[in-house]
């Protein structure tokens, strides 16, 4: 009977791309996402603008430079370890416009509601939101509100937009990157995603140094842009690498710039909770959602210019370099392991599933 | 992290590298048989750190991959059922089936729920008494101390909607049957670390003498890699063959004695069928007579699905090169991504999906297939 078994032509099975129905990948910022929105979304809206398909759009209005964006937040829990929903709304919101160079100005919001919703959990929601909007330094100045059957929402999901300006030679976009660049990270990576993991599944993770538990990241980046920005106005990349991690992020930059990028894992800085709770899980800390860290894609000359402008500000105090922009492998992120190796790091197909063995 | 970073010293890999190319005097072809050796070897891109005189074969130790494609559609089957709740590893969601994927089924309204262990299924089963809940109890001998422990215990509980769709796969039986295998080519195996810590390495000893070959018992951080890798060809160009335990700080000669007899009390050796291999005989579990009520096959009567990979799939040639897409008879008939009937046609990625997307008479090396 062995004979007639089959090791010569194993292989794994792959999975299935062809979906018809919106799975929860679809949202996961992997290549699912990328390609509803490469074949449904673009070709149905096809303009110049849209089509650079950056965190906010960017376009000329009576000579002023404007950015725009929207956002939808539908995290479950509403409240985590060092946040809720209306903060995180305002700071992602703040962050998309930011990684274009923009100063953010205005924001919306429209709140979809469950029947049910306690009005003091709304309040505080709402309060948080303020809170976040002034340490910004944005105003909310229109808004929406609907209220769906009890069982047909989270509580709360919060839709926003974001407008803000972009300043005279500042010229940023995913397109932008250039071998010879190198690419920093302002700080540690996968701490929201981690955070929420913890406390959504009951897994509860803590942090070895005090026992608290796993804090989620999220905060506003304009600041600290605007710092970099003016260490260096010549930065070329932004991009706050929220689901789908750092690796998502950067295989759309290697991408949409068709370069190649390679990072060195040893310097990329981790969390030592976060990196244990990847572990546990095998889960890889690249591909995990990030709320208030960015990436930047400068010029070699700028490097330590905007290093050190990053450091002076609290939410860079651990930015740090981790790889660079290479000629080679055009479109494709590459990994210079602990080891010396390298691997292709691909985007996810949905999100990041944690691992039987 | 203590017990990980000791493990991973660049340094030191690069000494027990430098052991191994010293030593390898020709070409030796070995084979990991853990997926999660697998997975190591390429996170940490040490296949491009060995010198040319080694080969590493994947070994079929990937649970998901190996799972019976009739086991998933019975899953998916048992899944859509509005009675159950459906409790599976995060992994095993995307695992495609002859038509869906847990993911896909889900989306269609079934209760499908990730879970981190089967202890978590029982508890999902306690607070939804009026619910079935069905763990999709998959896996080695390394996850099946804790679903046999599920079992046991629903049945102490007296658990009545709790039930467990079992496809346990065993590691030696399918060692044996590589190295009967008359194409076999591996001439020594890293074993899975972890499926030891479990069962011990004893199984191994009859089959190094039998057939002859090194086998060493191999962990899954770099510097273990390296050092299973490193025992091995001093075996072979030592011209021995014996069995070493290089994880001696996880797995003893005997293994987990408590957790083998919670195996042993819950499951019993039966022939099983490997996805894409074949059925090795006494190489998987099933739940004992004792446990016969916990079996979600049974109890939702999808025992008599039997789906067969499709006899006209010629995709293991077509990877091996053999072949090329468009010389398959069912290519583009029978076979398109829409119904794919291999895994090469499936992803996007695959060199079948791209012969039919980027034209049918190109060669593959103008595709630039990845």
């Amino acid at each position: 009977m062995t004979n007639t078994l089959n090791f010569e032509n194993w292989t794994c099975p792959l999975p299935l791309r062809d979906q018809p129905n919106i799975i929860l990948g679809h949202g996961g910022g992997g290549k699912l996402s990328s390609d509803l929105v490469k074949h449904l979304f673009l070709p149905a809206f096809r303009n110049e603008v849209l089509e650079s398909l950056g965190d906010a759009a960017v376009f000329t209005l009576n000579g002023a430079r404007v950015a725009m964006s929207t956002d939808s937040f539908v995290v479950r829990p509403l409240f985590f370890p060092g946040g809720n929903i209306g903060d995180l709304a305002v700071n992602g919101t703040v962050n998309d416009l930011s990684m274009s160079g923009a100063r953010p100005v205005y924001i919306s919001a429209g709140f979809i509601l469950e029947e049910g919703l306690p009005l003091e959990m709304l309040g505080y929601i709402v309060s948080s939101m303020a809170a976040a909007a002034k340490i910004a330094g944005v105003q909310l100045i229109t808004g929406d509100t609907k209220v769906v059957d009890k069982g047909h929402g989270d509580g709360v999901y919060i839709n926003t937009t974001g407008l803000g300006l972009i300043p005279k030679g500042v010229d940023i976009g995913p397109k932008k990157a250039q071998p010879g660049d190198v690419v920093l990270v302002s700080g540690t990576i996968g701490d929201h995603g981690m955070a929420i993991m913890s406390v959504r599944e009951g897994l509860g993770f803590e942090t070895a140094d005090n026992n608290t538990p796993l804090q989620s990241d999220t905060a506003a980046l304009n600041g600290l842009v605007t710092d970099m920005l003016a260490a260096c106005p010549n930065i070329h990349v932004l991009r706050d690498p929220t689901r789908g991690g750092v690796a998502s992020s950067l295989n759309e930059i290697a991408h949409s710039s068709q370069v190649g990028i390679l990072l060195e894992e040893s310097k990329i800085p981790v969390n030592p909770a976060v990196r244990s709770a990847c572990e546990l899980l095998g889960m890889d800390p690249i591909f995990v959602a990030n709320e208030g860290k960015l990436l930047a894609i400068v010029p070699p000359g700028c490097e330590e210019a905007v290093l050190s402008a990053m450091h002076r500000h609290p939410l860079g105090a651990r930015a740090t370099t981790i790889g660079q922009v290479i000629s080679q492998h055009p479109g494709l992120l590459l990994v210079r392991t602990g080891l010396g190796g390298t691997r292709v790091v691909a985007m996810q197909i949905g999100e990041q599933l944690p691992r039987i063995c | 992290m203590k017990y990980l970073d000791e493990f991973r010293d660049p340094a030191l890999a690069e000494k027990l590298l430098q052991e191994i190319r010293q030593t390898a005097t020709r070409k030796w072809v070995m084979m990991e048989v853990c997926g999660g050796q697998t997975h190591s070897i390429i996170r940490n891109g040490i296949d491009q750190l060995l010198p040319d005189t080694i080969e590493l074969i994947h070994g079929p130790g990937c649970p998901v991959c190996v799972t019976p494609l009739e086991v998933i559609d019975q899953a998916l089957a048992i899944a859509t059922r509005p009675e159950v709740i459906f409790c599976s590893f995060g992994d095993m969601l995307r695992v495609p089936g002859s038509e869906k994927d847990l993911f896909r089924v889900k989306s269609e309204g079934a209760d499908v729920r990730i879970v981190y262990s089967p202890l978590d299924a029982l508890k999902i089963a306690r607070e939804n008494p009026d619910r079935e809940v069905v763990f999709f109890g998959i896996g080695f001998e390394t996850t099946a101390p804790a679903n046999g422990m599920a079992v046991f215990q629903a049945l102490q509980q007296g658990l009545k909607n709790f039930s467990m769709l079992v496809s346990h796969a065993l590691v030696p039986p399918a060692i044996e049957a590589i190295l009967q295998s008359p194409t076999n080519r591996v001439q020594a195996f890293l074993a899975a670390g972890h499926v030891c810590s479990v069962m011990g390495y004893w199984q191994y000893i009859p089959l190094a003498e039998k057939y002859r070959v090194p086998i060493v018992v191999t962990g899954f951080e770099p510097l273990d890699i390296l050092e299973g890798i490193r025992r091995a060809v001093q075996q072979l160009e030592a011209g021995r063959h014996d069995v070493e335990n290089a994880y001696p700080r996880a797995v003893q000669l005997k293994g987990n004695q408590p957790a083998q007899k919670m195996l042993a009390e819950v499951f019993a050796v039966r022939d099983m069928k490997w996805r894409g291999i074949g059925v090795i005989p006494q190489s998987g579990w099933e739940l004992r007579e004792t446990y016969r009520d916990f079996d979600a096959a049974a109890r939702f009567r999808v025992g008599d699905i039997h789906t067969q990979e499709s006899p006209l799939c010629r995709s293991g040639e077509v990877l091996q090169g053999l072949i090329k897409p468009n010389e398959c008879a069912a290519f583009g008939k029978e076979c398109s991504p829409q119904t794919p009937l291999g895994a090469t046609m499936v992803s996007s990625e695959g060199a079948c999906a791209a012969y039919f997307q980027y034209g049918r008479f190109l060669t593959l090396d103008k595709i630039q297939v990845q």
